[in-house]
């Protein structure tokens, strides 16, 4: 079992019981009226604890993604007692609780804290929660699993001194795979793990990000090698820590830092500070300490079943073989398959799971999977080992629960950020919009057809839901106390990234599933056949048949 | 939206905040808090806005970060929403399966 990591250990106990006692006294110092709101809102804030539209949300951390069964029913049971049943998986593979009551956080945090689990740094300035591949340790393509090297991370950014008042926040993602499933060049720094000759290293991204001024990361290190990663990410973070605008907090991301010096420079004072730091890092520690990470993350020993019992199913079982085609990724054992549990059903709102849910998936887990659980950043779940010959059997129970949904990576697999629903910066709503576009299409049975599509919403220009790369991204805006939707087209999260392209003036809340319908019948209108995706097809064509499906119509209306 | 509003007779305000120990949304009436925002004041002086906002903010015992932000007077007289914003505050989420009774049943 997959529950031994190394934040189980006392030391990290104590420390979790330390901050959740701080943090009791610290709200009851705020109802008690000793901390004003100013002062109780950065240490809220260090906790996960925001005050959205309608209630307090709190926001915790998944570790790379990663959860133990354990750790799953934890979720569902502070959902259940807490809030309202059903907690939201984001993008940074965080979940987040939208009803919790601020006197009832605390209780909340301790019963996390009892299965390792927190919200620190989940918020703030600072280094927060690492994204990992989700498929790591499974994938065939993958040349070593990136897990330990992303809790060595998760160990060296908590709580480091230096890094608590960075000028912002700061994402790390990581990936082992050749396929980028992390979007590492849309981060902070994003790490491609890679090989020369006999040795491991990393292709080292910097400066890459969504948000208001969306750019695809510069390599600043073609390869460093693995045993120099924790100096340099050190000195990269310090080398942004001085650099960093705070000024103003919209230039204050290491992307515009990047992009005002420049990466010439930038990689020179990285460079510089790396070799103070390469000589000040005990490298025989962190070797140990790597190490003993490693000891928790042994591959599963994977059972050796006939798979006869997943072909039968196949061809027996119409409903089977429709979730097998689009929810099961090659694994590097043929015989296992790494199985993703839509969170998408046509209808739900992306990303949200209810505390039954959550128990199931535990269940699934223990039986069928090795005690393994990932988020993945497109608000989906993940278990990565699964034999083939057990998935008849679990694909009858993930039905009865909602969580066989067979479309992951098609029209309605979309990730939607949870918009002016719930959150206080959005500027318009992304849960209505993405639900809406799955049922027109679910209604139509054109999904299929459609074949691999990822659309993506943001409810503000902060970008949440990742709507630059998506193939067709939306983004909700507030014009002139309107609700307003701009699309982009042909962006892309993988190692291919691209930002989407603009396509021109936006659309009205009721008339944004008309457009997205218009966008996909030119794309089947023009393919040159079904193996031709709207992706590729929309990098052959350009936006121009696109923009005139979505404009011309409009002109024509308006006539 | 709020920033800067100054309510007036053809555009009224009310006060508005969220509950320091729950989080909901409340409405000011009379100096005090209420979860209908139905029954909520209409401010359509500035100066008497200003003053009840005041009072708004000295209360940080009981609420978190109130503003004053413009409303419509309804048929009936009673406040209603000029922003879509604001009007989700009122109703609470509005994708499908939220459970909006139970929201509804909570908040007032």
């Amino acid at each position: 079992m997959f529950d031994a990591r190394p934040q189980h250990n006392d030391q990290h106990r104590e420390y979790l019981r330390h901050r959740t006692q701080q943090f009791r006294r610290q709200v009851e110092r705020r109802l008690d009226g000793s901390l004003t709101e100013e002062e109780f809102r950065p240490l809220r804030l260090k906790n996960g604890v925001y005050l959205q539209l309608h209630s307090y949300m709190y926001r915790v951390a998944i570790p790379y993604g990663a959860l133990t069964p354990d750790q799953m029913r934890m979720l569902g049971h502070v959902a259940e007692r807490w809030d309202r049943g059903y907690g939201h998986f984001t993008t940074r593979t965080n979940i987040q609780f939208h009803w919790h009551k601020l006197v009832d956080i605390p209780d909340s945090m301790e019963a996390l804290n009892s299965v390792g689990i927190h919200s620190i740094q989940t918020s703030g300035n600072t280094i927060r929660n690492v994204n990992a591949d989700a498929f790591a340790g499974a994938a065939a393509d993958e040349l070593e699993d990136p897990r330990p090297w992303a809790e060595l991370i998760r160990i060296w950014s908590t709580d480091h001194a230096e890094f608590q008042f960075l000028p912002r926040k700061f994402k790390i993602a990581i990936t082992g795979a050749s396929s980028d499933r992390a979007v590492t060049r849309a981060h902070d720094i994003g790490l491609r793990m890679i090989r020369r000759g006999a040795e491991t290293g990393f292709e080292v991204i910097v400066g890459g990000g969504l948000g208001r001024t969306p750019m695809i990361g510069p390599v600043i290190r073609d390869f460093l090698p693995a045993a120099d990663l924790l100096p340099y990410l050190e000195a990269i973070v310090a080398t942004y820590n001085l650099l960093g605008r705070r000024d103003n907090k919209y230039k204050a991301r290491i992307k515009i830092t990047v992009h005002e010096n420049g990466i010439e420079r930038v990689r020179d004072l990285v460079e510089a500070r790396f070799a103070e730091l390469r000589a000040e890092f005990d490298s025989t520690a962190t070797h140990a300490e790597l190490a003993r990470i490693r000891a928790h993350f042994i591959p599963p020993s994977l059972r050796k079943d006939d798979p006869a019992p997943y072909y039968a199913a196949r061809a027996a079982d119409p409903a089977f073989r429709a979730w097998a085609d689009t929810n099961l990724h090659p694994h590097r054992n043929p015989d296992h398959a790494i199985v993703t549990l839509s969170l998408k059903a046509p209808g739900a709102t992306p990303g949200d799971a209810t505390s039954e849910q959550m128990r199931v998936i535990a269940d699934m887990a223990e039986i069928h999977g090795y005690g393994e659980i990932r988020i993945s950043h497109e608000q989906n779940v993940i278990l990565p080992h699964v034999p083939l010959a057990d998935l008849p059997a679990m694909h009858g129970v993930l039905r009865r629960h909602g969580l066989a949904t067979a479309n992951v990576g098609l029209v309605s697999d979309i990730i939607a950020c949870p918009g002016m629903d719930y959150c206080a910066l959005a500027t318009a709503r992304s849960i209505p919009v993405a639900q809406d576009i799955a049922l027109h299409f679910e209604a139509l049975k054109l999904e299929h057809d459609i074949g691999p599509l990822k659309i993506k919403i943001s409810g503000c220009i902060n970008a949440c839901g990742h709507h630059h790369v998506g193939h067709i991204g939306i983004l909700g805006l507030d014009r002139a106390g309107v609700e307003t939707y701009q699309i982009t087209l042909g962006g892309d999260g993988t190692e291919e990234a691209t930002l989407g392209e603009r396509t021109g003036p936006g659309f009205a809340y009721d008339q944004i599933v008309p457009a997205i319908d218009r966008i996909l019948r030119t794309y089947l209108d023009l393919r040159t056949g079904r193996e031709e995706t709207f992706l590729t097809a929309y990098r052959r064509l350009g936006a121009a048949p696109f923009k005139a499906a979505l404009y011309d119509q409009e002109r024509a209306d308006a006539a | 939206m709020s920033k800067g509003f100054t309510p007036s007779p053809a555009t009224p305000g009310v006060i508005t905040a969220n509950d320091l120990r729950m989080g909901r949304c409340v409405w000011m009436r009379d100096g005090k808090w209420t979860a209908d925002p139905r029954e909520a004041e209409l401010f359509e002086d500035e100066a008497i806005a200003e003053l009840a906002l005041l009072d708004a903010t000295s209360q940080a015992h009981l609420v978190v970060g109130p503003y004053l932000v413009e409303a419509k007077r309804g048929a009936d007289g009673r406040p209603e929403p000029a922003h879509f914003r604001e009007a989700f505050r009122r109703s609470g989420p509005t994708h499908r399966h939220f459970k909006q009774a139970e929201f509804e049943a909570s908040n007032v």
